[in-house]
């Protein structure tokens, strides 16, 4: 499994990821608080005009979050056309696939550490409460590198019982599977306290790799 | 940062420089609820070289997560260099790593090089002397091609390689092996067996792989949750082996 | 919270990106194909209880937030945060808090009945409660018609949560994480 970032040069992919985290908040709010199409049409313009053109995103890096949600859109319209009018429902259309589009260009252009460094900024506030924004950087590293893991055990097992005759997933088979990994999950919690997890400074980490890629083979 | 001068001189530094770890058990027991799994041990522990064999459910395991304050015994005290594992875990942890018979759960980040960092970043070290170790793990065991793969492409002995370098680029003192070599293939085996052996810091091996003890200083054999015999490998490994079968 | 708790939420958070990663089973005339991932925002709630359970799935939220595709059908980054449906994606953290509450509310007499109320509620009814107002304010369109549209997918949660059910009692028995009285694990 690749992340959704594409490696570029072009200011969109320098800009600090909390800025452009920032503008798509606003973009958002800006979307909702209007209803004219001047405005969303406008909104519609510059945002892909962003990506393809500015960051020169690949026209494929939006287009395949737009596909998910094509269908959507059509039935969007579609009920629209039948209930509140034409531009209700080029309105509504128009919003959400500029916003789409806009998350799209913000996710292409910046990288998965970016993006967890400002997740632990966002969460420092909640310092007060006994929250450590360190940790929650450490989850996000843990979740990459379990997603792979998981899979491949998950293959293993179904793999054991298919070599005894069992054909079709069942709830039967899931048992085991949730037994050992929570099993090793113990023990990587074993191996967080000795490495020194539960010894943090306060530190910032020194953090230089990317996680652009985990694959699962 | 005694050593990690060091370190940045040699890597052929002779063992007679790196400072010792006395590790001293007193009347120690362990129960998992009401299940004794120690009982009555007391050790102390001074060898560069300590082996500790015994079958599945003898305690060896327990005994290992002892030596570092993973597990607290439920009465007596051990003590690291006169630390006590109970209230001073952070500096028993410093003096005293861990490797894990399975290096998936031992590997924590995606990639090697970030899971490198994550021992010295919990220390609390520069990002440049981090990363300065980093480079130098990756080096000594073959990983420097491998900085920014995932650690989930890496074959099982490079990621037991990898969970041991994520250990020594913390520079403890001593390193407690629980069954580093159980996953392994034979080369491997062998290799992490080179490994041990090369190694500056004094370690304790938990194996069912009796080679492996070849050359160590002395070896416990564990049964039921005691220490049945301890002396020199000549002696115990023939009587353990002769006992098994 | 030990570390220990740290390593469950993360792996509860990769179970649930793992099912995202199983095909989809798309159903005819509704744009969103029925998935595996609320089965694991279910399991996530309880086997690991409320407070691990939601944070497990906050996790996974993240997770997707920074891009990586593993919601049902390949979906990820930003903009699944944005999108009509995203109510349900919201959801998700509550219903495995709510989930994992029932659970521990229930915990001295559970068994297959209340694991199926527990995640009837939270696997159904939070989730629902959520997303469908959200689709509605968010897309314009009358609640009722936002609930039509759920209600195709009534059929697979209720299956989904018979699974989960079936399933947590059964990891209790073999490996309860909830409520763990003494350390048992690798002993030897």
């Amino acid at each position: 499994m690749q992340s959704l970032y594409v490696p570029g040069t072009t200011h969109v992919h320098r800009a600090p990821a909390g800025v452009k985290l920032a503008v798509l908040a606003l973009l958002g709010l800006a979307l909702f608080a209007t209803a004219r199409l001047v405005v969303v049409a406008a909104a519609f313009v510059l945002v892909l005009a962003a990506g393809l053109l500015w960051a020169r995103l690949p026209r494929r890096a939006l287009l395949s979050q737009v596909r998910p949600v094509w269908i959507w859109l059509v039935a969007l319209f579609g009920f629209h056309l039948l209930v509140t009018g034409p531009l209700v429902g080029a309105v509504a259309v128009l919003r959400l696939l500029t916003l789409v589009i806009a998350a799209a260009v913000v996710t292409a252009t910046t990288r998965v550490t970016a993006l967890v460094a400002v997740i632990e900024w966002l969460t420092s506030p909640l310092r007060v409460f006994g929250v450590r924004p360190g940790r929650i950087g450490l989850v996000i590293a843990m979740t990459l590198r379990f997603i792979p893991l998981v899979a491949d055990r998950a293959a293993r097992i179904r793999e054991a019982q298919a070599a005894r005759g069992a054909d079709r997933v069942r709830p039967a088979m899931v048992v085991p599977l949730l037994v050992q990994v929570l099993r090793m999950a113990t023990t990587v919690g074993e191996a967080l306290d000795a490495r020194g997890a539960g010894d943090v400074t306060a530190r910032r980490p020194g953090r230089r790799a990317a996680v652009d890629s985990v694959r699962t083979t | 940062m005694r050593w990690g001068r060091r370190a940045e001189a040699a890597t052929a530094a002779s063992a007679a420089t790196l400072p010792r770890t006395a590790i001293e058990l007193r009347d120690v027991a362990h129960f998992y609820g009401d299940r004794p799994v120690l009982t009555d041990v007391s050790l102390t522990l001074t060898e560069r070289r300590i082996g500790v064999i015994g079958g599945n459910g003898s305690g060896k395991s327990t005994f290992a997560r002892l030596l570092n304050g993973l597990v607290v015994p439920s009465t007596g005290t051990v003590l690291v260099d006169g630390l006590n594992t109970r209230t001073q875990g952070r500096e028993v942890r410093r003096r005293v790593g861990f490797v894990f018979q399975d290096p998936d759960a031992q590997i924590v980040h995606p990639t090697v090089e970030e899971d490198l960092a994550f021992g010295p970043h919990n220390q609390g070290l520069p990002a440049e002397e981090t990363a300065r170790r980093v480079d130098e793990m990756l080096v000594r065991y073959g990983l420097a091609g491998h900085r920014d793969h995932p650690a989930h492409l890496l074959s099982g002995g490079q990621k037991q390689l990898l969970a041991i370098a994520g250990v020594l680029v913390m520079q403890p003192q001593r390193i407690v092996f629980d069954e580093p070599t159980t996953l392994l293939d034979l080369a491997n085996t062998r290799r992490v067996s080179r490994v041990i052996d090369a190694l500056e810091q004094d370690a304790v091996v938990v194996t069912h792989h009796l080679d492996l003890l070849d050359g160590f200083d002395r070896v416990l054999v564990f049964e039921d949750g005691r220490v049945v015999a301890d002396g020199p490998p000549a002696e115990t490994v023939p009587w353990y082996a002769a006992r098994m079968s | 919270m030990k570390t220990k708790d740290l390593a469950y939420i993360a792996l509860f958070a990769a179970i649930v990106a793992v099912l995202g990663l199983l095909p989809p089973v798309p159903v005819p005339g509704i744009p969103v194909p029925i998935t595996a991932q609320t089965l694991g925002v279910m399991l996530a709630g309880s086997v690991l209880g409320a407070r691990r359970g939601g944070l497990a799935l906050l996790a996974f939220l993240a997770v997707v937030a920074v891009g990586l595709p593993v919601l049902s059908g390949g979906r990820g980054g930003l903009g699944v945060f944005v999108g009509p449906s995203a109510g349900y994606l919201y959801s998700w953290p509550i219903a495995a808090f709510v989930i994992g509450l029932l659970t521990q509310l229930f915990w001295r007499r559970y068994n297959l009945a209340w694991a199926l109320v527990a995640n009837l509620i939270g696997g159904l009814l939070v989730i629902y409660a959520i997303g469908i107002p959200f689709t509605s304010l968010y897309a314009d369109i009358p609640l009722w018609t936002s609930f039509t549209g759920a209600f195709a997918f009534i059929p697979g949660d209720v299956v989904k949560a018979v699974a989960a059910s079936l399933v947590a009692v059964a990891v209790h028995k073999a490996y309860p994480v909830i409520d763990l009285p003494t350390r048992r694990a690798t002993a030897g």
